[in-house]
């Protein structure tokens, strides 16, 4: 959206866009309203702000410039707007996009409920939507379609990636501190079965409510259980505090915890002294080769801080995006949809990507661990590699998937 | 001055049915939310205008309509309008029991039991496996309406929409100018006089529990209908809050003012979009100043300007900062 400063003004605009684009429709050269739009629909104001919020924008910015700001003559546009967390208004504010302001890709969606709604709005109105930053395996399984792209990772590349890798590095016996409702209880039992059939084993499970501060006596089940490896099925602030937790109470280093859902920037806030030994999965990270370090060294000069895998994934499927679209050599969907998931992707991010059919974007993995103070030599030197695992195990069997467009 | 109240009203009307012919004017999807928030903050204020009783709990009646229509037409096969029934029905028991024990007691104690149990239903529907906690019931089917209006039209819904919220505050404004009405002013001006009287206080404000519960869930309902889906936002606090906050803004003394508070509501948060992170603060410090600048909120205030005189009740203060009557 355009800056407004009063409703006034709103209205104006409004009614100027609304002359402006009475009606969709593709022009001679195969664009339609000689613009391609990009809608960055990202939380402004609440919990995944600093996860994905303006600098998701500004990635989105960066990828349009990097891309020199038009194809095919047509200049490129971005607008971005606030979904506050709740699917109605994401799924409003897409509508309206889609059906009044001549958006012709929506990316970003943070908060699962959101990303799920979205992706039914883009099914409808035959649009694209591109989902970076949240983990719900809606997208390529129930409220897929040709037009619904997940990119950077999802539940089930958290739980395989962490599950499984962990288990050949001599993990076997683990314990989930786990929060108490849909979505832990989902990650747990993803990640047990993933363990189970690795060889490991799982000795037991604390569950704590949503938002719970006192971790303590969790920490201390989590203690006597003994296990080696402390699974922590929780995100944003219960991981920090069940991190925090553990670390002051002693269980760790002797036990190591793995988070099955932990950002950059989580590891950014807990501080290696608290963080150091924690095992995480991430599809990206600043300093993992140049190509990174290149790209997140620009990011940084904009934003004033290091990338996280969603900034890196919007600006890489921006990119992927405007590719398919000058192959296309139209902005219509379902033509850049076909190029999409017909071009392989390789830049910074991914290495041999590519889109399957139910909208999964296929990429390689990657296990950290986060380094101890003293190991750390610079500033954001936060993370080492222990294990690349290949997109192929990562990500859902395509067999497993309940997408209607695999049974065509 | 009852004549320019009245076209002011007419243009309203008109201009509200005009709009799914001017889409790009002003978006229709975005007007039938709306108009589920002024149907959600007027029947709220039939409790705290009308009766005086400030309920924090009315999430939980918003939400269960969405919920309970949501579940009913996706996954038993009702009808829309059926579905819709259920929903409201659905809120409506819950208000009863709510009203059956919050109103033991008065003011702030009231207000927090309200609040206690709208917590338990939040955390049922947080853990209950039909409405996927955090990802939302999704893909609600919109159906048909009456049997042969097709819901799957954006204008088609905006007419049936309108309509049912017309319907609603038809119905809030029979109850509020109803000699059950004059009871409820009774009740909210002077308790112990109003049971000096005779009348059963404690019924009339379990009735005016479940009616207010009824057409908030209806409100929700129709809004799971409208965006096809429902979600935890609908039953969380923070929503409690935002209609309080819609009935103080427009003024609570008054039938259509929370109508005009949902509309500035729905509008800031839609067109401040472009401030990012400050909407929050921008909504806050026009909450603040319509608090000073008018207490009798944006249409008492109009209606002071406009018909001086015409007044139906007398100003007074919230219900929430006069001291308790004890009513034990």
């Amino acid at each position: 959206m355009r800056i407004r400063t009063t409703p006034i003004t709103a209205t104006a605009a409004g009614l100027m866009l609304g002359l402006g684009c009475a009606t969709t429709s593709w022009a001679d050269n195969g664009f339609s309203d000689d613009v391609v739009r990009i809608g960055v629909l990202t939380d402004m104001s609440g919990i995944y702000t600093d996860l994905s919020g303006e600098a998701a924008v500004e990635a989105v910015r960066m990828a349009v410039e990097d891309f020199g700001g038009e194809v095919h003559g047509v200049p490129i546009e971005v607008i971005f707007a606030d979904h506050r967390n709740r699917p109605d208004v994401g799924a409003s504010r897409a509508r309206e996009w889609y059906d009044n302001d001549g958006v012709d890709m929506i990316n970003d969606l943070s908060n699962s409920g959101v990303a799920n709604a979205v992706a039914a709005v883009a099914k409808e109105r035959r649009r694209h939507a591109i989902v970076n930053s949240s983990s719900t395996v809606g997208i390529t399984n129930d409220y897929c379609s040709p037009y619904a792209t997940h990119y950077t990772y999802d539940a089930h590349s958290l739980a395989h990636g962490t599950g499984a890798s962990i288990v050949e590095e001599g993990g076997t016996s683990w314990f989930f501190l786990t929060v108490d409702f849909a979505f832990g209880h989902g990650l747990e039992e993803a990640v047990s079965n993933v363990v189970r059939d690795a060889g490991g084993q799982v000795v037991g499970a604390a569950r704590h409510p949503l938002d719970t501060t006192d971790f303590s006596s969790y920490a201390l089940q989590a203690q006597a259980s003994g296990a080696e490896i402390i699974g922590i099925a929780s995100t944003g602030a219960d991981a920090i505090n069940a991190i925090n937790a553990l670390a002051e109470f002693g269980v760790t280093p002797s036990q190591q915890p793995a988070a099955l859902l932990l950002w950059f920037d989580d590891v950014h806030a807990l501080g290696l002294d608290t963080a150091q030994g924690l095992l995480l999965t991430n599809a990206f990270y600043w300093d993992a080769n140049d190509g990174t370090r290149e790209f997140s060294e620009r990011f940084y000069e904009r934003t004033g801080r290091m990338p996280n895998m969603a900034h890196a994934g919007n600006y890489s499927s921006t990119m992927h995006y405007l590719n398919a679209v000058e192959a296309a050599g139209t902005d219509d969907p379902d033509a850049v949809s076909e190029k999409m998931r017909e071009l392989e992707i390789n830049d910074f991010f991914a290495q041999g990507g590519y889109i399957r059919p139910n909208g999964r974007m296929v990429h390689d993995q990657y296990m950290w661990e986060v380094k101890t103070p003293d190991e750390s030599e610079y500033e954001y030197d936060y993370m080492r590699l222990v294990r690349t695992i290949s997109g192929e195990d990562a990500f859902q069997p395509l067999e497993d998937s309940t997408c209607y467009l695999l049974d065509e | 001055m009852r004549l320019t109240i009245r076209i002011l009203l007419i243009l309203l009307i008109i201009a509200v049915l005009s709009v799914p012919f001017v889409p790009h004017l002003i978006y229709p999807v975005f007007v039938m939310k709306t108009l589920c928030f002024v149907l959600f903050a007027c029947a709220f204020n039939l409790l705290l205008g009308h009766t005086g009783i400030l309920s924090f709990g009315h999430a939980a009646f918003f939400g269960s309509g969405a919920y309970i229509t949501g579940y009913f037409v996706k996954y038993a096969g009702f009808p829309t309008d059926l579905g819709l029934l259920t929903g409201a029905l659905a809120a409506a028991a819950l208000g009863t029991l709510f009203g059956l024990l919050a109103i033991r007691r008065s003011g702030i104690y009231l207000a927090m039991i309200t609040l206690a149990m709208a917590q338990l239903v939040y955390f049922f529907y947080l853990q209950a496996p039909f409405t996927g906690a955090e990802d939302g019931l999704q893909q609600i089917p919109r159906g048909t309406f009456l049997g042969f209006l097709d819901l799957r039209s954006d204008r088609t819904l905006f007419y049936v929409v309108a309509g049912i919220v017309a319907a609603g505050l038809w119905l809030i404004w029979r109850i509020v100018h109803s000699p059950f009405g004059a009871v409820l002013r009774a009740i909210r001006e002077h308790e112990p006089r109003a049971i000096s009287l005779g009348y059963p206080v404690a019924r009339y404000k379990v009735m005016v529990f479940t009616l207010s519960a009824g057409l908030s869930g209806l409100a929700g309902s129709l809004k799971a209908i409208i965006f096809q889906l429902a979600a935890l936002n609908d039953a969380h606090w923070h929503m409690s809050g935002e209609v309080i906050l819609m009935t103080l803004l427009g003024g609570m003394n008054t039938v259509l003012g929370p109508a005009a508070g949902a509309v500035l509501v729905s509008a800031m948060t839609h067109y401040f979009d472009p401030f990012g992170a400050w909407v929050t603060v921008v909504i806050g410090v026009v909450f603040m100043a319509c608090v000073m600048m008018f207490r009798e909120g944006i249409v008492g205030k109009l209606s002071k300007i406009l018909a001086p005189g015409l007044r139906e009740d007398p100003p007074r203060e919230p219900a929430a900062e006069r001291p308790a009557p004890t009513d034990q």
